[in-house]
């Protein structure tokens, strides 16, 4: 990067993407050539920077300052007054929401302040599709290092000493997954990517793929070198088209400089990467079921042991690992295994990636420091409830997880403080929910998720999480009893117990923690028939107050089946029978004249 | 379900695939990834080419064409619909906005409008949380979508 004054990088995440990032890149760049700038300045399109909420966003280096929510025709302007008169344009700073000062520097921002990064550590910063751009942050130094200067052993020490636990879910030590794997006697082995993220709402490893695809390359032949295989196959989403080009990219690349193919840096050790694409099945996450589906097959789960590092991909010993995982072995290399092992809790070592969604106000991606509390990224880093809102629920694990609430919010965040209340880490996903969220509607979305995803292997799991949703789909109708609660918690403990995979081995989490978090809310379904969070359809009636509603007609006209009648300055009336209940009208009247009833 | 002629060229186009993939049963998923992309969809009869060509039992792509949601054994839209119904999206509203969809073209998710111009689905988390609830149509994606705005998107492509 050495050669230009200025750099401009622009967001190329698929957030900022889908809100024209790329007529912005090419603005900029004929706003510099307009300019004839083109030796001064160079517009870099990045990876995700987090702060997706804000996007698309646009980052002036040297000085740091970070314009948010960018659109195609702000590109002139950005180049005329910041690049050529030097003054920043306060319009699209970020504002403070508590200040309402306007923050120009992305680290002042409480969004930032108190994340660490070092899996996203190169997110946002570099090209991705440069592979100049990560050597120069040390990129392939960790595993130049290795190669030339370590033993496979002394390497495995360093993993495991750093404290790294998996960060696809289960949380197994990776240093001590590698040394299984590496003392398993066969010439043959494979190093897994899994790339399959198939939590709903959750894109950490996608994010990690799309902006700094090298670090996994860089790690998967670390991996291979430590537990002695030339064979690197990422397990990947075919629903990821970006990620998938971006890695092709940096896997060529990577094969030209010489740090994948043969004879790395000339030590005698091979190694080099393979694609192979997921087809939208949940389960394929799992790793046996990962390992079929990479061999042609349906992806079903098949029973432990065997564990994939003795027998895995066509018999091999196979080492398979998560993107985040596998993203924070090289700084574990650079840095060393105390710098690591300084970050987070007694048991729970360094970071944690998680995609903050749902009903917050800054909505994004984030890397923050194990052992941090619920609240501080909810309210600090999060920035609190969207529409001021209050806080009721948040959930992490995805489908295996399960929703915390109020009480949970002071705990530490690590791998077994989450599992003691019920829920999981998971791969990263956490969505907050609002008072207007249902929790038993919420634990029958993702069962019906489950429902949907169950392999249908074992019966458990086929059947028992059917009854789960059929059950709850009564509650959520006001026709189930007292009785159909006590039937959900010991079905539920049964699946959890006796299902052959972790699908069906945590798929009742969502409807046990709710249970035990919101007894409440679903006594309230169950004997009064109503739906305290005014969700259930089934349970509730939308009306018009007669005496508030000044009959300004806009809930008549956003109402999609005509459902509101009523003539102008004088109150409208629903009908309850035409009414779909989409709850449009409530969310426009400004006059807080209809409620649910 | 009646046969279907496929495109000689077409057909040619997924011989030579399953020729790259030297007939490896072990690429099967690949190659059913490829076909999709040549055929839009996965009918009978293209099966049958990759079971004779790969030298396995129809049976076997069956199940796994019916095991992979992201394979279809019918034919898209013109303008396929999908409605974001990852986790994010769903605490955002996107039910009511796939109801909108399906309501306005009357079809359930899966089908396809009798004039073949728009097919409704629903996937999990196109990775654009921030924008939730997201629909996409074809490549496009739209963000922020409300039950209200559904009319106006579709009205784009009529
Ligand atoms: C139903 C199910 C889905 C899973 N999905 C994923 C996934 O999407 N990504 C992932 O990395 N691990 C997933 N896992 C965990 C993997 O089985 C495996 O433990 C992990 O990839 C190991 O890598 P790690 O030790 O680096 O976390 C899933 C497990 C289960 C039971
Ligand atoms: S628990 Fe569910 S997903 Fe796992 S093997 Fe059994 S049926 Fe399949
Ligand atoms: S939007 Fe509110 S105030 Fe206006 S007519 Fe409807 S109910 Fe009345
Ligand atoms: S809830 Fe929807 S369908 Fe019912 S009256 Fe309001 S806008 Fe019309
Ligand atoms: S996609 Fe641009 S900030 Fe996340
Ligand atoms: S959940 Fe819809 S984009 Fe992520």
């Amino acid at each position: 990067m050495a050669h230009y004054k200025n750099h401009i990088l622009v967001c190329g995440g698929t957030g900022c993407r889908a809100s024209q990032g790329e007529e912005i890149v090419e603005n900029l760049k004929q706003a510099v050539a307009d300019n004839s700038l083109e030796n001064d300045i160079q517009v870099v399109r990045t990876g995700c920077f987090g702060f997706c909420e804000k996007g698309p966003i646009v980052k002036m280096i040297p000085d740091n300052t970070f314009y948010v929510s960018v659109t195609p025709e702000d590109a002139g302007e950005i180049i005329s007054e910041h690049c050529v008169k030097g003054r920043k344009v306060e319009r699209m700073l970020f504002t403070d929401p508590e200040t309402k000062e306007h923050v120009s520097d992305s680290k002042d921002m409480g969004f930032y302040k108190k994340q660490i990064r070092i899996a996203l550590r190169n997110c946002g910063f570099i090209n991705p599709e440069n592979i100049d751009e990560y050597v120069a942050r040390d990129g392939y130094g960790a595993l130049g290092k290795v190669l030339t200067e370590m033993t496979p052993e002394e390497a495995i020490k360093i993993i495991k000493d750093s404290g790294l636990r998996g960060r696809g879910g289960g949380g197994f030590p990776t240093g001590l997954k590698w040394e299984i794997t590496n003392q398993v006697e066969n010439d043959e082995k494979y190093v897994v990517c899994n790339a399959d993220e198939g939590d709903p709402g959750a894109f950490m490893d996608r994010s990690i793929l799309e902006g700094d695809p090298h670090s996994v390359l860089e790690a998967m032949a670390i991996c291979g070198y430590c537990i002695g295989g030339s064979n690197g196959l990422i397990y990947i989403r075919a629903e990821y088209p970006l990620a998938i080009d971006r890695l092709k990219i940096a896997i060529e690349q990577a094969r030209e400089l010489g740090v994948l193919g043969k004879d790395i840096f000339g030590t005698g050790f091979d190694f080099d990467v393979e694609l192979r694409y997921g087809a939208g099945a949940f389960v394929c996450g799992e790793e046996t079921s990962l390992i079929h589906s990479m061999e042609g097959l349906r992806g079903e789960p098949t029973v432990k042991p065997p564990f994939p590092s003795v027998s895995g991909y066509k018999g091999k010993p196979t080492n398979v690992n998560n993107v985040e995982t596998f993203a924070n072995i090289p700084v574990i290399i650079n840095e060393g295994a105390e710098y690591f092992a300084s970050i987070g809790t007694e048991k729970s070592k360094g970071t944690k990636v998680f995609a903050l969604a749902g009903k917050i106000n800054n909505v994004g991606l984030i890397e923050v420091p194990m052992g941090i509390t619920l609240r501080e990224v909810i309210f600090d880093i999060g920035g609190g409830i969207k529409d001021g809102k209050k806080f009721k629920s948040v959930q992490t694990g995805g489908p295996s997880g399960g929703c915390l609430t109020e009480k949970h919010l002071d705990i530490p965040i690590d791998y077994d403080n989450l599992l003691a209340c019920g829920s999981m880490m998971g791969s990263g996903g956490m969505i907050v929910m609002d008072e207007d969220d249902c929790m038993v509607s919420v634990a029958k979305f993702y069962l019906d998720f489950t429902v949907e995803e169950s392999c249908g292997k074992c019966a458990p799991c086929r059947v028992g999480n059917k009854r789960l949703y059929e059950i709850l789909d009564k509650i959520t109708q006001g026709k189930a009893t007292e009785e159909d609660l006590g039937i959900l918690r010991n079905l539920g403990n049964v699946i959890k117990d006796t299902s052959l995979c972790g699908l069906g081995q945590t798929s009742p989490n969502p409807v046990l923690s709710t249970m035990d978090n919101f007894k409440d809310e679903y006594m309230a379904h169950v004997k009064d028939g109503k739906c305290p969070a005014g969700q259930c359809k089934d349970l509730m009636e939308y009306v018009i107050s007669e005496e508030t509603c000044v009959g300004c007609t806009l809930c008549s006209r956003v109402c999609p089946v005509d459902a509101i009648a009523g003539d102008k300055k004088q109150p409208h009336v629903i009908d309850t029978v035409a009414c779909i209940k989409c709850g449009a009208c409530m969310d426009k009247c400004k006059f807080n004249a209809i409620s649910i009833q | 379900m009646a046969e279907i002629k496929l495109a000689d060229s077409k057909v040619q186009e997924l011989k030579d695939v399953c020729k790259k993939f030297e007939y490896d049963k072990g690429e099967l998923i690949n190659v059913l990834h490829a076909a999709q992309v040549i055929f839009g969809y996965l009918p009978a009869e293209v099966q049958e080419i990759v079971a004779d060509e790969l030298k396995v039992n129809i049976a076997h792509v069956y199940g796994v064409v019916t095991f992979y949601s992201f394979f279809t054994m019918t034919p898209k839209g013109e303008h396929p619909v999908s409605v974001c119904m990852g986790t994010a999206c769903y605490v955002r509203g996107a039910e009511k906005v796939l109801d909108e969809f399906k309501r306005l073209l009357d079809v359930k998710v899966g089908e396809t409008t009798p004039d073949g111009k728009f097919s409704v689905s629903s996937l999990r988390c196109v990775g654009a949380c921030g924008l939730a609830p997201v629909v996409t149509v074809g490549e496009k994606v739209y963000g922020r979508v409300a039950p209200e705005d559904v009319k106006d998107i579709l009205s784009e492509y009529n």
